[in-house]
């Protein structure tokens, strides 16, 4: 979307292709529209040209979708202008966006953003001069109970962020390893910090915390609910087997 | 069929109609700017809600369909409140520098903000700014302007049929663009101009010309094309500043061709503004009885077989008339309006008019194109049958070049032998013909220039025949003409003349016939050439007669359907030229041989003596169907593109500057594009 | 407060395992086959009496939207279920909870409902932003698959049913359901205009029913309980179990699982563990989702979370999702902030909105400071009326009135702080 990034350093490829691997994801989501309706995949085909091209979708990757869903090219320019997960221009290679809105800010969104924007050097809007970190202000991601909240490359969340825990994510990622994806305070995803109110049944047989209660002898080790990337892949999922970041 | 009340007032409409359609029949205003009745309807400005009894919100009126006992308030405070709501928010990114926009004076938001808005502005807050986009010589853009209404994209997708232009971005940053700097190719794309409710869009050529209380207006038609588009020419101190579509439903609706709006610049460049008489291999300047007394001269004592005339394609029928009857006197039969050599058989009007009519295509469920690329021939006509697949899908062939349409079509094959397999029944469309309710073919210049043009003109009658195209009240035979002055010339017979021979006769008067060979006129042969541009054939002149363009005369074109058609006089002709009619009456009593009519209403007469279609202006008398052509075989080669640069046809867009530029930005880089357009 | 026995959503908090083997252990899939059999019209009526209402915002009947498709399709038009898993209004994370740890009652749901309208095929429409979640919700749709629960004769129905994830890129709008239709188009997301309803003209022209994800998701508890046990729950008109979510300046911020008709102070102090620093600390609350008119402590403390008792309090349920504010909220900056989202996430189609949202934000960003006349407070309130109900969604409305809902209640806070700003520039 405008209004967002203009950088004009940098060069349009000429060409693109989809890699072999991702041509099979685009077929496989075209065949989920009905014959003819196959513009209902410009959004899945976009995706998969930003994986595959470092976190941006080039000119050249529009011009092939409309090329592959038989539609004009300002019309999959329309769809790619329209989304904001969609970049039009490269990216760092960690592109964080900053969860400002209100129940994100009420819990101290504001001094995460500041305490990064010190740590990276950079301001909202910015990549390092590395190509690491580019940071972006978005608008709710809808994890408001684990507010405040930074997203990676559109992919995992990070959540209960304090300008404190969110530098050790900066630092994993800069490292070249993966940070524990959801709570950066060991919450269970949305149940409360002071723990269940609920299902108090599950919460004792889980070794969950319960509100009120003394807590739990230890921790069950099967709850291991906190998503992770999965390793298998189905055809229709929209996270291409190509280019592993 | 729905019966409300609007305002108090009862009305039943047509099942389907708007309130907005409804409120327009009582002859109630609303206001609008997303709305067009020619295109679809996204009811996104918000101007024209009303309220309806028992909405708790107002309700979009072009949107909404009528139902019955619908109660519709068009004024209540509730529509008002609206509407200054809505005016109120136009403005606040709006820029208001009316002093220096084109639009100013003729601007749907000026006038609705005088009607309905505030008289002040309560926006404090930075404005908007938006960067203008390039698209082509003929549309300037000033985007800080556009107030989204949409409506030249749909124009776009819906009636020019190429999807260049889009709304980018969203929310406030909504943008009209093009895709990455892509020009708008369209022989159509002036009419966004016009569509355009504020000064976004306005034409580049016209540009700080004039305002529109300065103009007058002249009702009139155009001449670039045998469509016959009613337009409406704006003059200002005898200068043509422009030229708008005037509303003709069953011709061009509201919409003309680029070359229609913007070759007039080519009306001021290379005119004829004097005789002229060649004296020592030079053409030099003359004065009209000088002109006339040499021709005179050169007359006197050839035998009228030796005489040839040859009308051009700008010729108006009033001229054309006075000639054929000026060569009668002389003694000569050689007169022909097939400058470019055209072979088909002129003796039926069923076989060389546009019979399913253009409003007629709208009715057919099949078409067939041979030799044709209608998009450049015929623009509008184009228009119409993408109208036509637009709103039923129908099948359409083609036989002839591989052409950019911007509607799908099922290709066939090249030339005659494709032709001839479908008259024998055989080929993949033989059985869309078949099963058609309403089918039609349209043969084009492509098909008959050709030495076998007869042949051909014959074979696509038996194809018309075969599959039925004539039926009670359905003539689906179509010859198509690029030239506006050929119908015309051919319901008054202006033809049986041999081309090669009148070119190599004694004399050879030309009334604006700029494409014939020039190169294969005889070097003894005395050349009369009148007409209103120092074109191909002027340079060849031994005699210069200068005439008037269509925008300087009052005269009759017929189209391509039969139609004849008012051209009224907008400004005089430069110097000394005159209205042609005129010129030869002139020339004929110097020549001894006075032609029995003096002024516009016995010319007039004449016309309708020598055709009665003439008496009835604006409307088409049915061909009957006869045989015609010739049967024979046809040669196999593949029919030919007629014209290879829509841009520059004719004396007056060859003399265009911004036609130029059109052909400089469109026809080269089509040349380099690779077949996927849009 | 609602029993344990009585909650649906038994693995919120994703404790078990959201496949398909823990989630039959949770009574999952369980006689699927046999509510089908009870045939189209019995599961409509169910869902009916049941009382159940769109759990996405609008709270409309959702039987009775069931009962607007065509029974058959007499010109051969395929119908379509289309679930709006599109959840993007600030303060909500609800249906991520449902997705990611229970996905399988989201797809029984998805073919019960489809079935009970005709559809052979179920779009689901899922924010870009859960990317974990999408690919959490495609585990559980192929294990269904194989599982042969659907696909061809779904749970050994003879019923042919297919469900499709498809995932949106970053746009609040497609949220509203004719706009997320257009974007499963494939095209931007614009809403459409009304008439044609999704009902006769939705999904690629065809009759199409757009779902809220949670309302999908109990329905097959709904079945399985009967009509009864969930119109037990709660007040009358407000029926059943919601999933709350609790954010905000509270000690416990949390989902929650409770019955319709709680009173807010309960939910915020049973399962949100109070406001931090106590109930007095207590400013405001936005009671459920960033368009819904926030309430001070006053209303806060007697007002009920369920659509009615909401709407008399000059606010609304919305996706009850509940926003608490304590004393030290910059409460004129936290609207002014909503005002941005709105601004943000309009589409731009409709004049009023596209741009009214930037003119209200423009000046509510000033109103943080101080720096506007008094006299702009009741502009703001006229520009929103000029929005508001002159657009073809409801976002035009939804950005006038947080704005609405600060001016209502917190007008003082406003006027002091132009007074303020007066002062120091006059010093």
């Amino acid at each position: 979307m405008s209004g967002a990034l203009k950088r004009t350093d940098f060069v349009q490829p000429r060409e693109f292709k989809f890699s072999k691997e991702n041509m099979k994801l685009v077929e496989a989501h075209i065949a989920k529209y009905p014959k003819g309706r196959q513009a209902s995949a410009v959004m899945p085909l976009l995706d998969i040209a930003q994986r595959q091209n470092d976190n941006w979708i080039p000119e050249a990757a529009m011009e092939e979708i409309a090329r592959l869903l038989d539609m004009t090219r300002i019309k999959v320019f329309e769809v790619a202008t329209f989304y904001t997960m969609y970049n039009l221009e490269p990216r760092g290679k960690h592109h964080l966006q900053f969860c400002t809105t209100t129940p994100c800010w009420l819990m101290g969104s504001a001094d995460v953003v500041k305490a990064c924007e010190k740590h990276l050097g950079i301001h909202m809007g910015e990549t390092t001069k590395d190509g690491q970190f580019t940071m972006t202000e978005v608008e709710c991601l809808g994890a408001c109970v684990n507010a405040p909240v930074v997203q990676r490359n559109g992919d995992e969340f990070y959540e209960d962020l304090t300008p404190d825990n969110v530098i050790p994510v900066i630092e994993a990622l800069k490292a070249g390893k993966q940070p524990k994806i959801g709570s950066q305070t060991g919450r269970q995803t949305s149940l409360g910090p002071l723990g269940a109110t609920s299902l108090a049944k599950q919460a004792h047989d889980t070794g969950n915390q319960i509100m009120g209660e003394p807590a739990p002898a230890k921790k069950a080790a099967k709850a291991a609910a906190v998503p992770t990337e999965p390793k298998d892949s189905t055809p229709t999922d929209t996270k291409p087997k190509g280019k592993k970041k | 069929m729905p019966k409300l009340t609007i305002d108090g007032l009862e009305v039943t409409v047509e099942p389907g109609t708007s309130i907005i359609q409804a409120v327009e029949q009582l002859g109630i205003e609303i206001p609008r700017f997303c709305y067009h009745d020619k295109l679809s309807v996204p009811a996104n400005c918000r101007m024209c809600l009303v309220e309806v009894e028992k909405s708790p919100k107002p309700v979009a009126s072009c949107a909404m369909p009528c139902a019955d006992d619908m109660k519709v308030y068009t004024n209540s405070p509730m529509a008002q409140k609206a509407r200054k709501g809505v005016i109120e928010m136009l403005l606040i990114n709006h820029p208001l520098d009316c002093p220096i926009c084109d639009e100013g004076g003729e601007c749907d938001l000026q006038d609705q903000t005088v009607a309905y808005g505030f008289d002040r502005s309560r926006y404090r807050e930075e404005k908007r700014a938006v960067k203008d986009k390039d698209l082509g010589p003929l549309v300037k853009t000033v985007m800080t302007r556009c107030i989204h209404c949409t409506r030249c994209v749909r124009f776009g997708e819906e009636i020019a049929g190429v999807e260049e232009l889009g709304v980018l971005n969203r929310g406030e940053y909504l943008e009209i663009g093009t895709y990455i700097q892509q020009l708008v190719t369209s022989e159509m794309s002036g009419n966004i101009i016009d569509i355009c409710p504020v000064g976004a869009l306005t034409s580049k050529p016209y540009e700080f010309t004039a305002r529109p209380w300065e103009l007058r207006k002249t009702q009139s038609v155009d001449v670039s094309d045998a469509v016959g588009s009613n337009i409406r020419i704006d003059t200002r101190g005898g200068e043509v500043l422009r030229v708008l579509p005037r509303l003709h439903e069953d011709v061009n609706e509201e919409w003309i061709s680029d070359k229609a709006r913007f070759c007039i610049d080519g009306l001021k460049n290379q005119r004829l503004d004097r005789p002229y008489i060649r004296q020592n291999g030079k053409l030099q300047p003359a004065n009209w009885p000088q002109a006339f007394e040499e021709i005179a001269k050169r007359l006197k004592g050839v035998k009228g077989e030796r005489i040839g005339a040859v009308v051009g394609d700008l010729a108006d029928c009033e001229s054309i008339i006075a000639l054929k009857d000026f060569m009668r006197t002389l003694g000569s039969t050689n007169i022909e309006c097939r400058q470019d050599g055209a072979q088909f058989d002129a003796s039926e009007p069923c076989g060389w008019r546009f019979n399913t009519t253009i409003a007629g295509i709208e009715k057919a469920d099949a078409i067939l194109l041979i030799g044709t690329n209608p998009r450049t021939e015929a623009a509008l006509i184009n228009a119409r049958i993408r109208k036509t697949w637009l709103a039923k899908h129908i099948k359409i062939g083609v036989i002839g070049q591989q052409i950019d349409l911007n509607y799908p079509y099922k290709y066939l094959g090249a030339g005659p032998e494709t032709l001839e397999e479908l008259a024998k029944g055989k080929g993949a469309f033989a059985d869309v013909l078949l099963k058609a309710q309403a089918p039609m073919l349209i043969l084009g210049p492509g098909a008959v220039c050709r030495d076998d043009g007869l042949e051909i003109h014959a074979l696509a009658r038996k194809v018309a025949e075969k599959y039925n195209m004539l039926r009670d009240g359905w003539n689906g035979f179509n010859l198509l003409h690029t030239q506006a002055s050929r119908v015309g010339a051919l319901e008054l017979g202006f033809t049986g003349g041999d081309l090669d021979k009148m070119l190599k006769g004694d004399v050879l008067y030309l009334l604006g016939a700029d494409e014939i060979p020039v190169n294969r006129i005889g070097k003894d042969t005395f050349v009369i050439y009148q007409g209103h541009h120092g074109d191909r054939a002027a340079a060849r002149a031994d005699v210069i007669l200068p005439g008037a363009a269509y925008t300087e005369k009052n005269a009759i074109y017929v189209n391509n359907e039969g139609r004849p058609q008012l051209a009224k006089q907008a400004v005089f002709a430069p110097g000394e030229a005159r209205e042609d009619w005129k010129i030869i009456r002139a020339l004929s009593e110097i020549a001894g041989k006075a032609l029995p009519y003096d002024d516009i209403a016995q010319v007039r007469a004449r016309l309708v003596e020598a055709n009665p279609i003439f008496g009835a202006i604006d409307a088409i008398k049915p061909a009957t169907w006869k045989p015609f052509g010739k049967d024979g075989d046809c040669d196999k080669s593949p029919f030919g593109e007629y014209i290879a640069n829509f841009y520059m046809t004719d004396a007056i867009s060859r003399a265009s500057k911004v036609m130029a530029e059109c052909t400089d930005a469109f026809e080269q880089g089509k040349k380099e594009k690779t077949g996927t357009h849009g | 407060m609602l029993a344990d026995k009585d909650r649906v959503f038994t693995n919120l908090y994703g404790w078990l395992g959201a496949d398909l083997k823990s989630a039959q252990a949770r009574g999952n899939w369980d006689r699927t086959k046999d509510l089908l059999a009870k045939g189209r019209e019995w599961i409509v009526e169910e869902v009916k009496k049941s009382e159940l209402r769109g759990r996405g915002g609008a709270g409309f009947p959702t039987g009775m939207k069931w009962s607007f498709m065509p029974k058959e399709s007499k010109d051969g038009r395929p119908s379509y279920l289309v679930i709006n898993a599109d959840e993007s209004e600030p303060g909500t994370c609800k249906d991520r909870d449902i997705i990611r740890h229970e996905p399988h009652t989201i797809v029984e749901g998805a073919l019960l409902a489809s079935f009970a309208m005709g559809a052979h095929a179920c779009y689901i429409y899922i924010r870009g932003e859960f990317h974990s979640e999408a690919v959490a919700l495609q585990k559980a749709i192929d294990e269904a698959y194989e599982a042969k629960l659907i696909g061809k004769n779904a749970c050994g129905s003879g019923w042919d049913f297919d469900l499709y994830l498809h995932r949106g890129a970053g746009a609040y709008i497609c949220g509203e359901e004719t706009a997320l239709l257009n974007s499963l188009e494939g095209k931007k997301g614009f809403p459409r205009n009304k008439p044609p309803f999704p009902a006769g003209a939705g999904l690629y022209a065809c009759p199409t029913t757009v779902n809220n994800i949670e309302t999908i998701a109990v329905v097959p508890e709904i079945l399985r309980r009967g009509a009864s046990w969930f119109a037990s729950v709660g007040r009358e008109k407000n029926r059943g179990t919601k999933v709350f979510c609790l954010s905000g300046h509270i000690n416990n911020p949390c989902n929650v699982e409770e019955a319709m008709s709680i009173p807010l102070k309960e939910l915020i102090e049973k399962h949100g563990g109070g406001v931090r620093g106590g109930w007095d600390n207590l400013l405001a609350v936005i009671p459920g989702g960033s368009s819904t008119k926030l309430l001070p402590k006053d209303i806060s403390e007697t007002v009920l979370m369920d659509f009615d008792s909401l709407r008399t309090a000059g606010s609304s349920l919305g996706t009850a999702a509940v926003i608490v504010m304590d004393k030290s909220t910059d409460i004129v900056y936290a609207i002014a902030r909503l005002a941005r989202f709105y601004w943000h996430e309009s589409c731009g189609q409709c004049t009023p909105c596209r741009e009214g949202t930037g003119w209200m934000y423009r000046i509510m960003q000033r109103m943080v400071k101080g720096e506007a006349d008094v006299t702009e407070i009741d502009m703001l309130l006229d520009i929103g009326s000029e929005i508001e109900g002159h657009t073809i969604c409801a976002h035009g409305d939804a950005s006038a009135w947080p704005i609405q809902g600060l001016i209502k209640h917190f007008r003082p806070e406003m006027e002091r702080r132009i007074m303020e700003y007066r002062q120091k520039a006059a010093a």
